[in-house]
């Protein structure tokens, strides 16, 4: 039996849906094109005028943002109302260049926390359940997100952020936590520790977990499921439209439900912008409909995936949206964490190294694992063992300041590195992340 | 003094010291004494070796090669020998990085290479407290 935070607008017919979004979109076009200087150049540049879009239909008419957009226009430039008027940002990690700061007023917070409640009301959440949110708090979205949502159903949120998996396993067992947000490599972790400190899977009074900010399996899901003793749901979102909730998994897990009354989805052809047809493959981009802070229009994502509108047995009927199965760049997430090739490149160039490097990422008891092999030149090299791992403990150190998680750094002899005609394969990514 | 060691960076492979060591028996190099240092990723090979010069122009086309300056030291093969020259150096607060150690062609004598922050102090402590060190061309003698 299905519940619904808001049943209403979740279970709303299509016609009704395509009304509000006609209505929002209309608005916050005119918005965004009095408020934002930056998007109202793209427009103009493309000729479009806020009374050219009349409906949901005319939104292909309007320009895309990018991520290259989000750092011309950093930090202020794609503010979309007064700074007295915003209360919070939130922010992925990264390089300045590649940082995106998102703005929140508090209407943009309700919405955000409802969708994220919606999410959570969806995985069998009540007021009587007691929420474990283990995503970072602070600047990622992941742990405010939960947090509000979990605030919003009315559960007892145990805000642990994180980390520290015996203090979690801890307030776990001793609160009887029903409800665990977190990464899945990391709900995978904590079934993987309880079980090594001898807890059976019905020693643990959860029954759902959600789960997101990195991409995973239906494998990794059965395993969850099973060394938890839980259904485990997927949940979707990123900083550029506001954090997790954007998408939702319901209890047939076959999808995720877009909140499309805040964020209005399309799938285009990466290469030619072109949208696609309904059950295409490929790039998917949002608009916010009703953000005030940050209110981003056709924003590509990079990730691509499917959208479908078969009705749903939980019988809400907001469209679905597929996990991602890939980028259209090179962006990789690795323990949650958006990382760039580029990134790493940044710091090698700026420590004196030759862009000469492969980087390789694996899973390995479902954690996440990044190393770096990067070749040493004459003059750098020493013949005392000390000196060369002197120089990885550097470069670990400007990694992880620069990327925010650890890589593990490898000097190795010039030319060691694989190269296909004559190229270096930059990147090997290990994991087996899409089914 | 001082005398030259070579001094390679290795991946740790399987099949990567063989490699090195293959190029230099080619070339009709004798590896007098050797020692090797390795980590999970790398290794660093250091050779004492028949000709430099040669060994190290062979070994740079597909690594790195750097000389050393070590300091090899003669001293006699019985209990107490090595111990007689760290002191010398500890005394002077000397820190030694690594060595290693060979036997000479004549079975009383074994020599000791040193690898030390300051080569030249070094060595003029060892001749201030009697203790010889060899020189290139007397290393050579010995090859």
């Amino acid at each position: 039996m299905s519940n619904y935070y808001q049943k209403e607008i979740e279970t709303a017919s299509r016609d009704e849906i395509i009304r509000i979004q006609n209505e929002k979109l209309v608005k916050q076009v005119k918005r965004v094109y009095e408020n934002v200087p930056y998007y109202r150049d793209l427009m103009d540049k493309k000729g479009v005028k806020p009374e050219d879009i009349k409906s949901i239909d005319d939104i292909k008419l309007l320009p895309f943002l990018s991520k290259a957009d989000l750092r011309d226009a950093y930090p202020y430039g794609l503010l979309g109302t007064d700074i007295k008027n915003c209360v919070r940002i939130q922010s992925t990690s990264g390089t300045t260049g590649r940082r995106v700061v998102a703005f929140y007023t508090q209407h943009d917070i309700d919405l955000w926390e409802e969708c994220c409640a919606r999410a959570i009301v969806a995985a069998g959440g009540t007021n009587e359940d007691v929420c474990q949110v283990c995503y970072g708090y602070g600047l990622f979205t992941g742990g405010p997100g939960l947090n509000g949502g979990s605030h919003k159903v009315g559960c007892l949120t145990l805000p642990m952020s994180s980390g520290n998996t015996d203090r979690q396993i801890q307030f776990m067992m001793d609160l009887g936590a029903t409800i665990l947000c977190c990464t899945p490599s990391y709900a995978a972790y904590i079934g993987e520790t309880l079980k090594e400190k001898g807890y059976k899977p019905e020693d643990n009074k959860l029954k759902a977990g959600i789960f997101g900010a990195e991409p995973w399996t239906e494998e990794m899901r059965r395993s969850i499921q099973e060394s938890l003793g839980i259904k485990a749901y997927d949940i979707y979102g990123l900083t550029e439209t506001s954090g997790p909730g954007v998408a939702f998994e319901c209890e047939e897990q076959t999808g995720m439900h877009i909140n499309e009354d805040h964020f209005y989805a399309e799938i285009i052809d990466p290469d030619t912008g072109e949208v696609l047809p309904e059950g295409s493959k490929g790039e998917l981009v949002f608009t916010s409909l009703d953000k005030e802070g940050f209110p981003l229009l056709r924003y590509r994502t990079r990730d691509i995936c499917v959208l479908s509108r078969k009705p749903c047995s939980c019988g809400r009927t907001h469209v679905k949206m597929s996990k991602p199965m890939g980028r259209s760049d090179d962006m990789m997430i690795i323990r949650g964490v958006n990382v760039f090739p580029s990134q790493i490149e940044t710091v090698l160039l700026k420590e004196g190294y030759e862009p000469n490097y492969q980087i390789v990422v694996d899973r390995e008891r479902n954690n996440d694992t990044l190393d770096v092999y990067v070749e040493l030149s004459p003059d750098q090299f020493s013949d005392k063992i000390a000196d060369i791992q002197n120089r990885e403990k550097s470069l670990e150190s400007a990694m992880r300041a620069m990327l925010g998680i650890g890589a593990k750094m490898h000097l190795v002899p010039p030319k060691s590195i694989a190269r296909s005609e004559g190229k270096a394969v930059r990147v090997i990514d290990k994991r087996k992340l899409h089914d | 003094m001082a005398i030259t060691q070579l001094s390679v960076f290795l991946e740790n492979k399987p099949g990567k010291l063989a490699e090195t060591v293959k190029r230099i028996s080619e070339a009709g190099v004798n590896i007098r004494a050797m020692s090797l240092a390795d980590t999970k990723d790398f290794g660093i090979l250091r050779l004492i070796v028949s000709d430099v010069a040669a060994t190290k122009a062979l070994l740079t086309e597909q690594a790195i090669v750097t000389e050393t300056e070590v300091v090899a030291v003669r001293m006699d093969d019985q209990a107490g020998a090595l111990y007689r020259i760290l002191k010398v150096l500890d005394g002077a607060q000397i820190n030694v990085e690594y060595l290693y150690a060979f036997t000479g062609t004549k079975s009383d004598s074994a020599y000791v290479v040193l690898r030390v922050d300051n080569a030249d102090a070094a060595e003029k402590l060892l001749a201030e407290s009697g203790v010889a060190t060899l020189s290139d061309s007397e290393l050579k003698a010995l090859l």
